[in-house]
This record gives C-alpha cells, sequence and structure tokens, in this order.
C-alpha cells in the first residue's frame, strides 16, 4: 500500500491531542501537519483507492460519497470548535505530508489572511421554500369558451402571484439578514426531489456572521418562518465557514 | 426559550464553536452538505485531484445523487428553470 495525505482542514495553533480520537474517511484518525503557526488536518489514505480514478468512482457512488463527505464533515467540525478554520474541499489529496507542509509554506499568506477573515465568525444556512395552494377542484364543464378562458386566466395569475409575493418576500427576509451579517452566500436552489423537502426551494443562503450575534441572527431567521403563508423558512447550523472559505490560487500552491 | 429547535439553546454565541456544541453529532442533510462540500472550501490542487478537474469532482459526486433518486431528473438542483430568486442567485 502507498500511502496518500487527505487534508480536510487548515487552522491555527492547533495541538495534536486537541484531534486525538477524530477519525475522518475509512475511520482513520487524523494527524496535524504544521508549517509555522498553520496546522493541516491529515488523515492517511492508501493512495490505491484514492488516486484519481478510485477517486471517481468512490464519488459516483451514493454511499461512498455520503461516507466521505459525512467523515470530510465530522473532522471540520471537530477542528471547528477550537478555532477559525478553513474547510478544504471534499478529495483534496496529496502523495506526502511533506507535500501538504510544502502547500502550507507556498500558501501561508493566503492561508493566514482568510483564517484572519474567518476568526470568530459562523456560518448559517437559510432555505426559503414555497409551497402553491393545491391546484383548484376540478370545475364543472364550462358554459362557455370564455369561462373557460378567464378560469385558466386566474388560476394562472393565482400561481402568479403566489411566486411573486415569495419572491419579494425572499427579497425582504435575504436583505435583512444581509444586513446582520458580514458576508453572504447564495447556493443553487435545492432539488426537492434530493433533498426530500416540501415545497420549492426559491432561497438556498449562507451567511457569514459574527460569532457574538449568531444567537440573535439565527432567532431573526427563524422568526421569518410562518410570516407569509405558504412560505417555509429552514435554519441550519451554525456551520464552520464552507461558503466563505476564500479560494487559494491554484497557481500558488501548485 | 425557543424549545424545539435543535441545537438552539445550546448554541452559546461564543467565538467559533462552543466546545460543547456537538455540531458532528447532529443530522445534516446530506443535500446540505453537498451544497458546502462540493461547491464551496477552499479549493487546492491536491496532488490527487490535480487529475480531476474541478468541475469533473462536482459532476461526477452529481451523478451518484442522480442515480439515488429514481427516475427522470434534467439536473440534480434547480428543480426549475427559472425561480423568482434567480436574481438574486448570482448565477
Amino acid at each position: 500500500m502507498t500511502p496518500a495525505s487527505y487534508a480536510y482542514a487548515v487552522t491555527r495553533g492547533l495541538k495534536p491531542e486537541q484531534v486525538a480520537g477524530v477519525r475522518g474517511v475509512d475511520g482513520t484518525e487524523v494527524h496535524l501537519v504544521a508549517h509555522r503557526d498553520l496546522v493541516a488536518v491529515v488523515g492517511a489514505v492508501p493512495l490505491e483507492e484514492y488516486d484519481a480514478d478510485a477517486l471517481k468512482a468512490k464519488l459516483e457512488r451514493i454511499e461512498w460519497l455520503e461516507a466521505i463527505a459525512r467523515a470530510h464533515h465530522g473532522v471540520v467540525d471537530a477542528v471547528g470548535t477550537h478555532g477559525a478554520t478553513l474547510p478544504l474541499r471534499m478529495a483534496t489529496v496529496y502523495r506526502s505530508d511533506e507535500r501538504v507542509a510544502e502547500v502550507l509554506r507556498d500558501g501561508y499568506d493566503r492561508f493566514t489572511a482568510a483564517l484572519d477573515d474567518l476568526d470568530g465568525r459562523v456560518e448559517w444556512g437559510v432555505k426559503l421554500y414555497v409551497e402553491p395552494p393545491p391546484p383548484e377542484p376540478a370545475a364543472p364543464p364550462s358554459a362557455t369558451g370564455k369561462d373557460y378562458l378567464r378560469r385558466r386566466r386566474d388560476a394562472r395569475r393565482s400561481r402568479e402571484d403566489v411566486w411573486r409575493r415569495a419572491a419579494e418576500f425572499g427579497h425582504r427576509v435575504d436583505a435583512a439578514l444581509a444586513e446582520l451579517a458580514v458576508d453572504t452566500r447564495h447556493h443553487r436552489p435545492q432539488n426537492p426531489q434530493l433533498s426530500g423537502a416540501r415545497g420549492e426551494n426559491v432561497l438556498n443562503a449562507a451567511y457569514l456572521v459574527d460569532a457574538a450575534g449568531a444567537r440573535d441572527f439565527a432567532e431573526r431567521a427563524r422568526s421569518a418562518d410562518g410570516a407569509v403563508p405558504g412560505i417555509r423558512v429552514e435554519v441550519t447550523g451554525p456551520w464552520a465557514p464552507y461558503s466563505f472559505a476564500v479560494p487559494a490560487d491554484p497557481e500558488a500552491v501548485r | 426559550m425557543r424549545a424545539g429547535l435543535p441545537g438552539y439553546d445550546e448554541y452559546t454565541g461564543s467565538p467559533a464553536y462552543d466546545a460543547d456544541y456537538p455540531l458532528a453529532n447532529r443530522e445534516i442533510a446530506l443535500v446540505d452538505l453537498l451544497d458546502r462540500l462540493l461547491s464551496d472550501g477552499v479549493v487546492l490542487t491536491g496532488d490527487i485531484t490535480l487529475a480531476i478537474a474541478d468541475v469533473d469532482l462536482v459532476h461526477i459526486s452529481l451523478r451518484a445523487l442522480i442515480s439515488s433518486v429514481k427516475a427522470d431528473m434534467p439536473s440534480p438542483w434547480g428543480g426549475r428553470g427559472r425561480g423568482p430568486f434567480d436574481m438574486i442567485g448570482g448565477g
């Protein structure tokens, strides 16, 4: 077996004992790779199972995708309890710990600036769903073609009203929350077939919030739920600042 | 107090995370997780993922998602062609 290094996150000043017992992908314990005050949280994985082909195959199978995603998140979360944490993209794999140290060294300024930005901040997720009213019961046959057309037009307008109100409300919620947040990021709306959620996801946002105001923020976001009929608001978090991790310049860390 | 809101009362608002706040133990929807794990996080060029373009990484994972839900889904996200929020979605 050729060992490789799966990197989960970059943080500062973390002590090995603080990640004792933390396990990542394949249930392997993580360890630390340091450069000056920067620390990468890394797990040893067999290269044969994490090379490009193996990764492709793994990530195409839902059970592996989920296992890796949850393991990755578990490590990021555990590290996040100790201080500002930059989550790395899922499946960031290096040939050795030495390579990871090199990446920390080469990207030192960039990582440090990003960690400074995220220090003392958390991410909240806010999703807004629209649940349109059920379709009208089948109408009796129209007396005239004119009646039929009018009914169709009314039905269409009522659906459009729901969407328009949802859009207006969503903009207000988003603007109000953005004002309380340091930064905002909009993810793509989720497909209800994947999320299993009722209604249509029309806003899928992440907000970076100062920890001191995190409770107020969550309360504010949750208060939007039920404020308007047919619109549901879901709050997730606090998350490690996944949505606000500054992309490092690939040229600089290659 | 807002009982019944998971994690709410435990959250203390202290810097970063409260060590007593067992985030890792909470049930998190895979789809929320993948929103963050696939499209966010620092994108480093790993030695291995060098061979897998970023976009590939997302797409191959999404194929897993698609095949995990039954039927004829055109795209894993964005059930609607244009929703009222496209204007604020930033792409």
